[in-house]
């Protein structure tokens, strides 16, 4: 007998529908499974032998031989058990399968038949609803993710009895309800802005960032602030949209990293990679193509501390991703894309002892070190960050004084309204004054006669570059933004102008 | 008593045990080229492969224990080269064991039947 039970599989961040089929035949007793499947698939057959006895029914004697259909993508994973289980259960009458069609089944089983919960159900759940499939039973421990889509209905099951009873009829499981988009509410974060002591410069930058979703570089001593600056990044971006939020869930879902049961994710993500971090684990792929971390920072915000520490094939590869907002990954198995569209936060000292331009203490680099140190991020990559901002040492005053620092909500508001004039302006064909083009910078960037001559003496004292021009114009929209102001004048053009130290201070020291 | 005596005890009571059983056997010491299968029976419509194993002591392990790998793998060409004449390769067929512990003066103590006792391999 055949039996035919429909599941899915995830590649890259799409699903795509797998055909589990299931052929009981006569000859002497033996348990294939084809269709590529790899080592954790192979395994199933232990899993699914063990799960099926101890839920009261059985695996005869027989034949039987598993198709993954199509054959040719390779399968990985154990999500297929609860299909293969259910298949040879149709395929042997101890089931009515009258009820497989139309029906998706995703789940790894335990041994006691149990259901365990499956990576990536949110993306298979959107598939399912464009491939106009009506029901899908999954694990119980995960189902929240699948009810986020609209249009479908979500079977949660914990046990291969209860699925078997569902899908007989004898008793049917309630479909998991949709829960209600909450409203935009203030993500309610572990840290705020309000805990920084001083940095009033380095403060007013972030809030700048925020505001224009402009990178950042944060350069000074040990100890003066820049971890703590860039976590507090995400508290004061605007709240995640509920598209946005089914954007950056579906990613975590996928990689695995949802906690079980959890509503979608409503924090902008804050990724942290450690600078031994592999190309690979940075922009995406290996053996499986897995989102890499540019990928998990999507619609957050991407922190590199120690940036000059990272492996400089780690650095450049982030370039593309960076300008393209989205990574695509090449194997010569698959081609995969992934979105990437992340703030990217860098720290770095200023020299290698720390301490090159710090009053409290004496650098110990020469010359040479310290210009060998700085030229390990590249030009290139360098001008990607719009803002360079000095975090000096804290002064003994503000270390001691409470942290009277505006809080995180406070920002945010002004930040939003900042936002609120870009969506304007560019009438949602660009999300924030970093990624304008170069059109839509000559129509929101005129200069008026007086700050057109203050900027050319500027451009003219600092040597500023093409590109480090077009960042200060960016940057200094970003502060008319803050303040409301259509036109933009010299107040605006002086204040940007401090966030290109490093400009100065790299052709000062090569 | 010599282990060729011990073998023809377990399998009379193999036999007996399968008999009782509502088996019926078709062929004891079934032997070919590849080598020999202990009985084959059938339990209703399925051709049954029975390895019998008979142990006087329990020195050398637990009687289903001894059917290695190996075993199984021979065991499962024996069976196709046998479904294969009888032309019966399309039809259900399993491989059962059967273990007999014998006292040392030869009585049989205790039988015990594994139906499917491995999958073809």
């Amino acid at each position: 007998m055949l039996a035919r039970v429909h599941s899915a599989a995830v590649l890259g961040l799409q699903a795509y529908g797998v055909d589990v089929e299931v052929d009981v035949g006569g000859g002497l007793p033996a348990f294939a499974i084809v269709g590529l499947p790899d080592a954790a698939v192979q395994e199933s057959k232990e899993r699914v032998r063990a799960a099926i006895r101890n839920a009261g029914y059985e695996v005869p004697p027989r034949k039987i031989t598993i198709n993954l259909a199509p054959a040719d993508v390779r399968k990985e994973g154990p999500a297929f058990d609860l299909p293969m289980a259910v298949g040879i259960l149709a395929a042997t009458a101890q089931l009515n399968g009258g009820h497989l069609d139309g029906t998706l089944l995703l789940g790894e089983l335990s041994l006691d038949g149990r259901i365990r919960p499956v990576p990536g159900l949110l993306a298979i759940a959107l598939a399912a609803r464009e491939r106009g499939q009506p029901a899908l039973i999954v694990p119980e421990r995960n189902a929240a993710e699948a009810a986020l889509v609209e249009g479908i209905d979500v079977y949660p099951a914990s046990t291969l009895a209860q699925v078997i009873g569902h899908l007989e009829g004898s008793a049917p499981i309630a479909p998991l309800r949709r829960p209600p988009p909450p409203a935009a509410e203030a993500p309610a974060g572990d840290v705020d802005f309000g805990e920084v002591r001083g940095q009033a410069h380095a403060r007013r930058a972030m809030e700048i960032a925020a505001a224009g979703g402009h990178n950042v570089l944060l350069v000074g001593p040990p100890g003066s602030g820049k971890t703590m600056l860039a976590r507090r990044l995400p508290t004061i971006l605007p709240p995640l949209s509920w598209e946005e939020a089914i954007d950056v869930t579906r990613i975590y879902s996928v990689a695995g990293l949802l906690p079980g049961g959890s509503g979608p994710v409503r924090l902008r993500p804050f990724r942290s990679p450690h600078h031994t971090t592999s190309a690979a684990a940075m922009i995406g792929g290996g053996a499986g193509a897995r989102p890499g971390e540019i990928t998990l920072a999507h619609r957050g915000v991407l922190f590199l501390d120690e940036l000059p520490e990272f492996h400089r094939d780690v650095l450049e590869a982030l370039r593309q991703p960076l300008e393209d907002r989205e990574v695509t990954v090449a194997r010569a198995q698959l081609t995969v894309t992934f979105p990437a569209a992340f703030m990217l936060v860098g720290a770095m000292n200023p020299c290698p002892c720390g301490h090159h331009g710090d009053d409290g203490a004496d650098c110990l680099c020469s010359p040479p070190q310290v210009a060998r140190y700085l030229g390990r991020i590249s030009g290139p990559l360098l001008d990607r960050f719009d803002l360079h901002v000095d975090v000096p040492r804290v002064s003994p005053a503000d270390l001691t004084a409470p942290p009277v620092g505006e809080p995180s909500e406070r920002i945010r508001a002004r930040v939003c309204a900042a936002r609120e004039h870009q969506r304007r302006r560019f009438a949602g064909t660009c999300a924030c004054n970093a990624l304008m083009t170069a059109k839509q910078m000559r129509r929101s960037c005129r200069l008026a006669e007086g700050p057109r001559a203050f900027l050319r003496t500027a451009i003219e004292r600092l040597g500023l570059s093409a590109r480090g021009y077009d960042r200060l114009l960016r940057v200094a929209r970003t502060i008319a933004d803050l303040e409301g102001a259509a036109e933009f004048g010299e107040a605006h053009l002086a204040e940007a102008m401090q966030y290109r130290v490093f400009d100065r201070s790299l052709r000062l020291s090569g | 008593m010599d282990h060729v005596q011990l073998g023809r005890i377990g399998e009379e009571a193999a036999v007996a045990h399968l008999e009782a059983r509502g088996y019926r056997i078709v062929a004891r010491n079934f032997r070919c080229p590849l080598g020999e299968i202990d009985l084959i029976a059938v339990d209703g419509r399925v051709t049954v492969f029975v390895e019998v194993k008979s142990r006087s002591t329990a020195d050398f392990g637990k009687p289903f224990d001894a059917i290695t790998l190996l075993k199984q793998h021979r065991l499962t060409r024996l069976a196709t080269y046998y479904l294969k004449g009888k032309n019966l390769l399309n039809h259900p067929a399993r491989f059962d064991a059967v273990s007999v512990a014998v006292t040392p003066d030869g009585r049989v103590e205790r039988v015990e039947l594994l139906v499917d006792a491995f999958p073809a391999g």
